[in-house]
């Protein structure tokens, strides 16, 4: 379009040059003093990036500054701050160097600013919430903004005839008008930044920020025949004139999206064939997404549409097609950029602000200004509402409304677009770049100071940062089902109807042409279920940190102590975990001062048995390839199996399909241990300062090690081995329990487990425990053939401990956990009892939860795989 | 408006109806067409048979479960009256009329839309969902993108995030309080058109 003159280089450029001009001399009498020079200062050769970098760096400054007071950040919006900042960084140039070097140049902006915000904003939309809410969206992008633009357009027109604003303004009407389209356009930069920190429910929010970012066409192609009905003059204008207007809307808003979607399509395909270069993804990504931009911008198409609808169309399948480290790459890579755009504008436009060439003050223009876009967006906004609530199932009350009319923010955009008027063609530019300035400071800083306080004081309905449970997830996918069905026996076409007829297209088509195979065949539902098993893991193992590295060991641990005095039920203590997850991170060993021989001889008994963690790990490096394969999938498997979570690896769903169980066994496993574990703490009342000894936390991503202690063993243990045997060697074992890749294929395998399980009981605890495992045994069918166990084998403790850096005290911490720990690729033997598995009786579903074996052994286990393998 | 008034003049009882189920005259006349198209025997009652013949709710995997939440239990056929009380459980809750506490609980409320939903899990009417029953479910929409484990491993989730009481199976009780936050009014409604 018409408004991105400044070609990037230039404005990427300009704001350096300038500068130079100051620093430059000295740097010249350096470099050209003669002779050779040890060292030469190079400020002309670095000084674009190094200018940029710095920049970078002051808004990021900035950033972490304002979040130091956690009160006064609730108050006051970033966004505020950043612009405050801005001025006052403004005012410092000024009064060194008596001239406004920087400005928001309208070419970074436009090329590299917002597409990061946009591209990040798309990307990460909410698509079932957008598309439901996509007739609103549209109403207030379209309608509305052509709405806001003409009658500001007007009435500013109108109030000039009648004098309140200056002669010295020297604008007609169609200068009038193309201020109003600029200035009436929604901002999505401000809107983001300003409502992300209210926390609107999300209704609310994606209709505010859809229209902001769809009201781009609109903007573009109003600036576009403006711009021209200025050039030519307004008498010239014909009446065709306004009909190519329309057209151009038209292939305006239909081609940007049209380019958006071709490059979805394009990335979502291109990604179905990173499987070897797993490292590139997230670059991909990137191109794609900004070339839909740059291409867009190329047809003077609106490149804000292409790009949202480019994130939007590819996420679902460049989500399934990439890796989860790319995944993980490119959310934050986007949300650093767009967090550092976000920051960059908002100063910039602080600094732009305090520049004295630009400031043609008309107080009548700017109030008029002010008071029109506010009154005309709330004029506007209850119109529409009221005619969208004819049409919409979930009317919008009069609070959603009054949020609406407020959010209205104005922004960086509209600033941009102003300062790329031509000062020759439209005389009031100055006027108009100084009320734009006010404007979009008012709309920021008043209303997005005020609009906080306006929501509480509302009631407006919050959005609840709660993700879905498996139940909810599987409910509303009936629920659909569900409306759909009885849209097509009531005869309605509504939109669940059409909906279902896209979702039958994507299945049958665009997700066959776009996703992988190994992903097609995946179902959603069954991903969603993983996403909920590691993000429980996670945030169960955040717990766990929190609980290991604070003095008294107070957390849940603590609670369930004293609830659950007696754990006889396993379910009971999923119920009292919420999810029901449980990871045995915060379980600690409770058995006090064993000999430090004793340690010894079984840190150097595991540390013979076990991998060596990481080695091969850490010094693998390669430019081209992150430790795929293997390594990750190796890692990954650890780290839950160590979990006891539910996670499943990306092995077990992708190589052996029949293998599922095993972490459902798994996970199952592992919760009436800990369970167990911690009541007899309770009782026992030793324990507790060895917590501390357990490093703490680090990166979610790094796997777990344990910690090896070795316990007094006492004979009298042994009987009660038999007790937590049974699991591993039920009479009828479940295929899950054949296939834990321990096993191996070799029944003989659970021993050290069983063993585990019991000698981390302290002694006095045997009968607890005993009554525990026997209530729940009581269910089960009676235990199999006990295990020998393994004299040298010591308890373990699941704890999370730094890979490296353990402590060496009175404990040994030993992690065990290696990438390599697994064999490379033993696929585990066909599930022999599948048909036993498939339908287990409650009774076997609980004893599973007992036999888990305890966090510390399959470690142990697995690590004595090799050798019998 | 003289057609819809003739239609009407043929629904026996059509006051009572449009009372109970909160649907204005143009719903009625309109759900009374879509009644007779179905109807192709002009019997006045609807088999599953009719309900078959609707193409797109062949390919719906839950498709046989609505249809058979239509007919009551021992039932056969379902009348117009039937009909159009089941469709009035997708109606979007009216927050204009002032709650009657005297009043019966209307059929678009939260329970009975849940209590819908729930009879379709629940399909031999113990009040319970049983793993069998959600692995049903399951199936039937996940289709064959998963494996036998899978789903199996999904409902056991399901179950034991929902199961309260621990006997295994999801009571209404279970089911409603799994889905406290989910707001039912939006997600169980279809907006008829005015």
């Amino acid at each position: 379009p018409l408004r991105r003159y400044a070609s990037p280089g230039i404005a990427l450029a300009r704001s350096a040059e300038e500068p130079s001009a100051t620093t430059e001399d000295g740097g010249e009498s350096h470099r050209h003093g003669g002779g050779f020079q040890m060292v030469q200062w190079e400020w002309s050769y670095v000084q674009t990036p190094y200018i940029i970098a710095i920049w970078i760096l002051v808004a990021s400054v900035a950033k972490i500054l304002f979040h130091f007071s956690q009160r006064f950040t609730t108050v006051v919006p970033e966004s505020c701050m950043l612009i405050l900042l801005g001025l006052v960084l403004g005012g410092i140039v000024l009064l060194t160097s008596k001239k406004q070097l920087y400005q928001l140049e309208p070419g970074l902006f436009f090329l590299f600013l917002l597409p990061t915000i946009v591209g990040d904003a798309g990307y990460f939309m909410p698509a079932r919430l957008f598309f439901d809410n996509l007739g609103a969206i549209l109403l207030y992008a379209v309608v509305g903004t052509l709405w806001n633009a003409f009658c500001t357009g007007f009435c500013l027109y109108g109030v000039k005839l009648l004098g309140v604003i200056d002669q010295k303004v020297q604008a007609g009407l169609m200068e009038f008008l193309l201020f109003g389209a600029l200035i009436s356009a929604v901002d999505p930069v401000a809107v983001l930044a300003v409502f992300e920190e209210v926390h609107v429910n999300e209704t609310l929010f994606i209709i505010v920020f859809g229209e902001s970012l769809l009201n781009d066409a609109v903007t573009v192609v109003l600036y576009k025949v403006y711009m021209s009905f200025v050039e030519v003059g307004p008498e010239n204008v014909q009446t065709a004139d306004y009909f190519k207007g329309v057209a151009s809307f038209l292939i305006v808003s239909i081609g940007g999206t049209m380019v958006g979607l071709i490059f979805a399509a394009l990335l979502a395909f291109i990604t179905r064939f990173t499987k070897k270069v797993r490292i590139i993804e997230p670059l991909l990504v990137f191109l794609m997404v900004y070339l839909a931009y740059l291409t867009a911008e190329l047809f003077s198409l609106s490149a804000i549409l292409s790009m949202t609808f480019c994130g939007i169309g590819c996420n679902k399948y460049v989500e399934a097609n990439i890796s989860q480290k790319s995944r993980t790459t490119v959310k934050y890579t986007m949300k650093t950029l767009a967090s550092i755009a976000e920051t960059i504008i908002f100063i910039f436009l602080g600094i732009s602000a305090v520049d004295k060439s630009k400031w043609a003050w008309d107080t009548g223009l700017i109030s008029c200004t002010l008071i029109f876009i506010f009154v005309f967006r709330a004029l506007g906004v209850v119109m529409q509402t009221w005619v969208l609530n004819w049409f919409r199932l979930v009317p919008l009350d009069k609070i959603d409304q009054v949020v609406m009319s407020y959010g209205g923010l104005r922004g960086a955009v509209a600033f941009a677009l102003v300062v790329l008027l031509d000062a020759e063609r439209v005389p009031a530019k100055d006027y108009f770049v100084a009320t734009t300035i006010i404007v979009v400071f008012f709309t920021v800083m008043f209303q997005g100071l005020t609009i906080k306080p306006l929501v509480n004081w509302l009631k407006v309905p919050r959005a609840t940062n709660r993700k879905p449970t498996i139940n909810e997830e599987i409910h509303e996918r009936a629920f659909d089902h569900c409306l759909t069905a009885v849209e097509d026996i009531a005869g309605l076409n509504g939109y669940h109807h059409w909906r279902d007829k896209w979702e039958q297209f994507d299945k049958n088509y665009l997700s066959k042409l776009l996703l992988r195979k190994s992903v097609y065949r995946k179902s959603e539902l069954w991903e969603v279920y993983q996403k909920i098993n590691i993000r429980d893991a996670i945030s169960v193992i955040d717990q766990g940190g929190n609980v290991l590295t604070s003095a008294r060991l107070s957390l849940p641990s603590m609670a369930s102590r004293a609830s659950f005095p007696e754990v006889t039920n396993v379910t009971n203590y999923l119920r009292e975990n919420g999810s029901g997850v449980c990871l045995d991170l915060q379980v600690i060993d409770n058995v006090p001062g064993a000999k430090v021989e004793e340690e010894s001889e079984t840190h150097h008994f595991l540390a013979g048995n076990l991998y060596k963690p990481r080695r091969r790990y850490q010094s693998h490096y390669s430019r081209h390839f992150m430790t795929v394969g293997d390594h990750e999938r190796q890692d990954r498997e650890i780290f839950q199996r160590n979990m006891k979570s539910r996670m499943e690896t990306f092995k077990t769903t992708r190589h052996k399909r029949h293998s599922h169980k095993k972490d459902r066994s798994q996970k199952k496993a592992g919760i009436p241990k800990r369970n167990d574990w911690i009541s007899c703490g309770g009782a026992s009342g030793v324990e507790d300062e060895k917590g501390e000894h357990l490093e703490p936390e680090k990166e979610e991503d790094v796997g777990i090690t344990f910690v090896a202690r070795k316990v007094p063993d006492t004979p009298k243990e042994r009987p009660k081995s038999g007790v937590s045997e049974p699991s591993m060697a039920p009479p009828s074992p479940t295929c899950s329990e054949r296939n834990l890749p321990w096993k191996g294929g070799i029944g003989t395998l659970p021993v050290c487990v069983s063993m585990e399980a019991t000698k981390i009981i302290p002694i006095d605890l045997q009968q607890a425990w005993n009554q525990s495992i026997s209530s729940l045994e009581s269910l089960a069918s009676p235990p199999g053939p006990v295990e020998p166990l393994h004299p040298a084998s010591a308890p373990l403790q699941a704890g999370r401990a730094e890979e490296g850096a353990l402590s060496d005290q009175e404990q040994e911490l030993q992690p065990l956990m290696s990438s390599s720990v697994r064999p490379p690729g033993p696929p585990p033997p066909p599930p022999l009892a599948q048909g036993l598995g498939r339908r287990r009786n409650p009774c076997v579903y609980l004893r599973s939860l007992v036999t888990a074996p305890p966090p510390g052994s399959e470690p142990l286990a697995r690590s004595r795989g090799p050798t019998q393998l | 408006m003289g057609s819809t008034n003739s239609t009407l003049s043929k629904i026996p009882n059509v006051e009572e109806l449009m009372q109970e189920t909160g649907f204005t005259p143009a719903h009625i006349v309109r759900l009374y067409d879509r009644f007779e198209a179905l109807d192709k025997e002009k019997t006045g009652h609807l088999r599953p048979q009719d309900f078959g013949a609707i193409n797109r709710l062949a390919m719906n995997p839950i498709g046989d479960r609505i249809i058979g939440a239509f007919f009551s239990p021992g039932q056969e056929t379902v009348d117009f009256h039937s009909f159009v009380r089941i469709l009035a459980h997708f109606r979007p809750a009216d927050k204009k009329r002032p709650k009657d506490p005297s009043m019966p609980e209307p059929v678009n409320s939260r329970t009975s839309k849940l209590k819908f939903a729930f009879q379709l899990y629940d399909q031999d009417k113990d009040g319970k969902i049983s793993r069998a029953e959600l692995l049903q479910v399951l199936r039937s929409m996940l289709e064959m993108q998963v494996t036998e484990e899978q789903l199996e491993s999904i409902a056991d989730r399901t179950i034991q995030e929902a199961d309260l009481d621990k006997d295994d199976a999801i009571s209404f009780e279970e089911f409603r309080k799994s889905l406290e936050k989910v707001n039912i009014d939006h997600k169980m409604s279809i907006r008829f058109l005015r």
